[in-house]
């Protein structure tokens, strides 16, 4: 097409222009979703491109673009920021998806890393964290927090990420508390502080004592606070500031340590695509320190659960497990294989109601 | 499903709080309304409101200036559309539009070093043994002020444009500006000033949200608000009595779909999540079907721009 | 003493001066906001008014992007422009977007792995029926029951939205992709994708549609008696009543055009540039395209160059974010600027100012 030529020939025209420049200097972009002052999922991206501006100095230059909406906008954004130059392209959006696998077919040249997706080619790695690992450890202190045995959860939507979290956090909660029981409210949406104020006070009412959030506001944990007597989890940021209660502990994305690596890797020349899928062992999921309002005991086992999980002694998703319609979907000692999780779309065998469809 | 874990009265008492941020931008809305003037940039003053508010209270540890910030931030911003609406004749929907995104994008900047704080709490405020009453203790006597300044502005509205010669100057400024002019009123300084009225309203709203209901600051958290209240002025036919009636059911709907939710009634989740705005249009439909048309028309003179020719 | 006076008919010299006077006082007012964030100002103005048409880097992929990014705000303006001309007010094109965009990929979706030629001009049609249909219920509940359409189209985008939402999830998700939201890519298949028309632009079948629209809307205003009747609704209901026009027909079609259009805008969206129906599809076009239709003084030529412009400052802003680092927030306010400079000098187009003490008259 007329099109790849004429963008491979700006390329071309750049890499040579830049080639001097280019020497001493490796041009990192971002693309985010949100705005970086969300305090949540693009706040923490931006955090770990800090990180790599600290770790590397002068060495690098990153750019990037906030609030690019996913879609056309995002097709255009990425290509802008290719044409300027960069070597290397995080695009840190599920929905950036087929955007970044088009212009990477323009722009063979430049590497490309997109988030939670799962479409790769020669330029384009892909990199997700196991969230549902923390969750596991939230699971747990839930399970043997709660007086009152009903645990709630404010979902977003009901994609495979969040399934994934509530079974991971159900099956860890059950297991230190088999009465325990889950009600999850669906917010469907990305971002409303004030529904997940509402949402929060709606489960406090129903007699939820724990309150797990998959969304990124503090709005619950000022809800729990108000009510008094609840306890909540950081997400996304530590959000320590609601510490040691209502927030007992909290799951941190930290991306610092894969961006920085995968910077090197363009530095050096060694960058390979590849399909990074990492949890606490690699640093990626960060628990957020355990407070003291956790009995030292449910801390201590809170801590070997997390170790076993990092060192791989435990898989969250280990067998027996059945469906939630009862059928069976891990034997004794099975363990999930990653396919099955990244498209995860069905309850575990005690959950209750229906995953909206 | 459990529907007996669903508490009528805890459920009326958390609607309040849910539709106070609504309730104030609308009754501000309302009297720039009425006033002959449409202001669509209701979102853009909240969230600007929003963050003079949480700003402030984080600066000085008080929530009351912070509060008073909000008012003076929403007014200062809504003079922006003031001047051009009102001295420069521009066109009024255009304009609100504009003052949203600026309003966005200017809240954003101020709010770039509050990312991540929590802001002073706002106390309960006490009313000793009227909160002990059963039902209406919970209901009527356990909120914090700004719950009661709501409900004292519907009736301070209420009864001022019904009541008082104010009222009655700003009623007239908005059905017919060019007869009001007439008869000597200063137009455009009685917009202005509601104007700015409806700009204080909308930042109290904001500072609702960061400061007490939320409380935190995140860029774009009025997350679609400020629209709601214009379509809740629109629901009350510019009448403030049915502004609270609007902002309550809004929000009562918003709060009772999340309760039925975690109760596990068997409805889809996206059905339960469009109900408020369903409801709301439905109850509209049911309202403006019986009543003649004169008492549902907006004021004749809303969205007009005016010039003294004489 | 300074006062305006009222021209008898608009200044001919300033209707063309005024947009190039607000851009200027845009410039320097934008110019100090990003001053005062530290960065360049001179630079960061250059970047945005200039860099997307003449920078060589950036110019040959961006100039024709600005069609792309103006098409759907054109053709969603123009259709609203209408409605406003005749006082009726449809502030939730944005739903209307978002049905169109899923009733066409709903279509489009229907037929997969079917390659015809039929199937994308299905799709457009289905598209500007979905709109049409959504923007129906406010016409009817207008007109049957006096329902206040402002109210009714706005809340009609909320629940536009759960629906994208739901269909994202469910009955659109595609069964290939993993458990993960989203349709199939309608681009990937080619009998629905909205096709780029010359090689290396990305202008696609939307882009013309909003030309061919600004063309009609021109010569149904001058040329047609419908075109007058609006005119005549929006200038004095009085006199139109009298003049025969049905006010209840002139809402259904002013709604039902404005909705058909930005059902149209959806669809070329959804099967062109976006490729497919996710949650967060929509972002904002049918509120923007208000602006749109305003800034150009609801004329069709005049929302052609609004259009235009407005896509130059997203362009513009995009490359002032990642070149030179200023916040998007940054950008939006700079927005919101200009947009108050072209609305408040407007007022010297039809007015004259006058200094000195008012006469009596």
């Amino acid at each position: 097409m007329k099109l790849n030529a004429l963008l491979a020939g700006a390329a071309l025209a750049l890499g040579l222009a830049g080639a001097a420049a280019a020497q001493d200097k490796t041009k990192v972009g971002f693309v985010f979703v949100g705005p970086i002052g969300d305090g949540g999922w693009t706040y923490e991206h931006n955090q770990a491109r800090l990180a790599v501006e600290e770790k590397f100095g002068d060495a690098v230059e990153t750019v990037y673009q906030e609030s690019v909406p996913e879609g056309a906008d995002a097709e255009r954004v990425l290509t802008q920021m290719a044409l300027s130059g960069a070597d290397l392209i995080f695009t840190t959006s599920f929905g950036y998806m087929d955007p970044t696998i088009n212009v990477a077919q323009k722009f063979p040249d430049v590497k490309f890393e997109h988030a939670t997706g799962y479409k790769r080619a020669d330029n384009v790695g892909t990199y997700s964290a196991r969230f549902y690992e923390g969750r596991a450890v939230q699971g747990h202190i839930a399970g043997r927090m709660t007086k009152s045995n009903v645990v709630g959860y404010i979902a977003s939507f009901p994609i495979p990420e969040v399934i994934r979290g509530i079974n991971s956090a159900y099956i860890h909660a059950k297991a230190a508390n088999p009465d325990v029981q889950f009600k999850v409210i669906w917010a469907y949406t990305w971002f409303d502080p004030a529904k997940e104020a509402d949402a929060a006070t709606a489960l406090i009412q129903q007699g939820a004592d724990v309150i797990l959030q998959h969304t990124d506001s503090t709005a619950p944990q000022a809800a729990a606070e108000k009510a008094g007597g609840i306890i909540t989890f950081g997400q996304a940021s530590d959000m320590a500031e609601y510490a040691p209660m209502p927030r007992v502990s909290s799951i941190i994305d930290n991306w610092a340590p894969y961006y920085i690596n995968r910077v090197q890797a363009v530095m050096d020349g060694t960058w390979e695509s590849d399909d990074t899928w990492d949890g606490i062992g690699a640093g990626m999921v960060k628990i957020g320190e355990i407070s003291n309002a956790v009995p030292e005991d449910v801390k201590a086992e809170a801590l070997a659960l997390k170790e076993a999980i990092a060192s791989g002694a435990h898989h969250p998703f280990t067998g027996p497990l059945n469906k939630q319609d009862g059928s069976v979907w891990l034997a004794e000692g099975e363990v999930a294989d990653d396919g099955t999780l990244a498209g995860m779309n069905f309850y575990v065998e005690g959950l209750t109601g229906d995953i909206p469809q | 499903m459990d529907l007996s874990a669903i508490d009528p009265v805890v459920l009326i008492a958390s609607l309040m709080v849910a539709a106070t941020p609504i309730l104030l931008a609308a009754i501000g809305e309302l009297v720039v309304e009425k006033s002959g003037v449409l202001n669509l940039g209701v979102e853009g003053m909240m969230i600007t409101g929003a963050i003079c508010g949480f700003a402030i209270a984080v600066e000085t540890g008080s929530p009351t200036f912070g509060f008073l910030a909000a008012m003076v931030g929403g007014a200062a911003l809504s003079l922006i559309f003031g001047v051009l609406t009102q001295v420069l004749m521009s066109n009024q929907v255009a304009t609100g539009l504009a003052l949203t995104l600026f309003g966005l994008g200017l809240s954003a900047l101020i709010g770039q070093g509050y990312v991540g704080l929590k802001p002073p709490a706002t106390g309960q405020l006490d009313l000793g043994p009227l909160s002990d009453i059963p039902v209406l203790g919970r209901i009527l006597f356990s909120h914090d002020l700004v719950v009661y300044v709501s409900l004292a502005l519907i009736v301070g509205v209420w009864a001022g444009l019904k009541y008082t010669r104010a009222g009655l100057i700003l009623r007239a400024v908005g059905e017919n500006h060019e007869a009001a002019h007439a008869l000597g009123y200063k137009v455009v300084r009685i917009r202005l000033m509601a104007i700015a009225f409806g700009g204080a309203c909308a930042g109290l709203g904001g500072a609702y949200l960061s400061l007490i209901r939320v409380p935190q600051w995140t860029e774009g958290m009025t997350a679609g608000a400020g629209w709601i209240a214009l379509a809740i002025v629109v629901f009350a036919s510019w009448k403030p009595v049915r502004v609270l009636l609007g902002a309550y059911l809004f929000g009562g709907v918003t709060v009772l779909q999340l309760n039925l939710q975690a109760a596990g009634l068997a409805v889809p989740v996206e059905v339960l999540s469009m109900s408020p705005y369903l409801i709301t249009i439905l109850v509209l439909v049911i309202m403006s079907a019986d009543r003649g048309r004169a008492a549902l028309s907006a004021p004749a003179s809303l969205g007009k721009s005016f010039h003294a020719s004489s | 003493m300074i006062r305006l006076e009222k021209r008898p008919s608009p200044s001919r010299l300033w209707t063309v001066a005024t947009p190039v006077l607000a851009v200027a006082l845009t410039m320097i007012a934008g110019g100090l906001l990003f001053a005062a964030l530290g960065k360049d100002p001179v630079a960061a103005i250059r970047t945005i008014f200039w860099d997307p048409l003449f920078n060589e880097q950036f110019a040959a992929y961006s100039r024709p992007q600005l069609l792309v990014k103006a098409g759907p705000l054109i053709l969603i303006a123009i259709g609203l422009s209408l409605g406003f001309r005749a006082g009726i007010w449809n502030i939730g094109a944005e739903g209307q977007y978002i049905i169109g965009a899923l009733s066409g990929a709903g279509v489009g979706l229907a037929f997969y792995p079917m390659e015809a030629w039929f199937i994308f001009p299905l799709m457009v049609l289905a598209g500007g029926l979905g709109g049409w249909a959504w923007a129906m219920i406010p016409a009817i509940l207008k007109t049957r029951f006096r329902t206040n359409e402002i109210l009714v189209s706005l809340l009609l985008v909320y629940v536009a939205e759960q629906i994208l939402a739901s269909m994202s999830l469910g009955l659109m998700r595609n069964p290939e992709g993993g458990g993960f939201p989203g349709s199939r890519n309608l681009q990937q298949y080619p009998s629905a994708a909205n096709t780029e028309l010359f090689a290396g632009t990305g202008v696609h079948w939307g882009v013309v549609a909003g030309f061919v629209a600004v063309i009609l809307a021109y010569v149904l205003l001058n040329r047609h008696m419908l075109g007058f009747q609006i005119r005549l609704a929006g200038q004095s209901p009085r006199a139109a009543r009298f003049a025969g026009v049905n006010p209840n027909a002139l809402v259904v079609f002013c709604l039902g055009v404005s909705g058909a259009l930005a059902g149209m805008a959806g669809l070329f969206e959804v099967s062109g540039p976006a490729g497919q129906v996710s949650i967060d599809f929509n972002q904002g076009y049918g509120f923007t395209a208000i602006i749109v239709a305003f800034l150009g003084r609801l004329h069709p030529v005049g929302i052609l160059l609004a259009g235009l412009l407005m896509a130059l400052t997203y362009i513009g802003g995009e490359l002032a974010q990642f070149m030179l680092g200023v916040p998007a927030a940054a950008i939006q306010a700079f927005q919101g600027m200009l947009l108050f400079f072209l609305l408040g000098v407007d007022v010297l187009s039809n007015y004259r100012v006058r200094l000195g003490k008012r006469e009596v008259a």
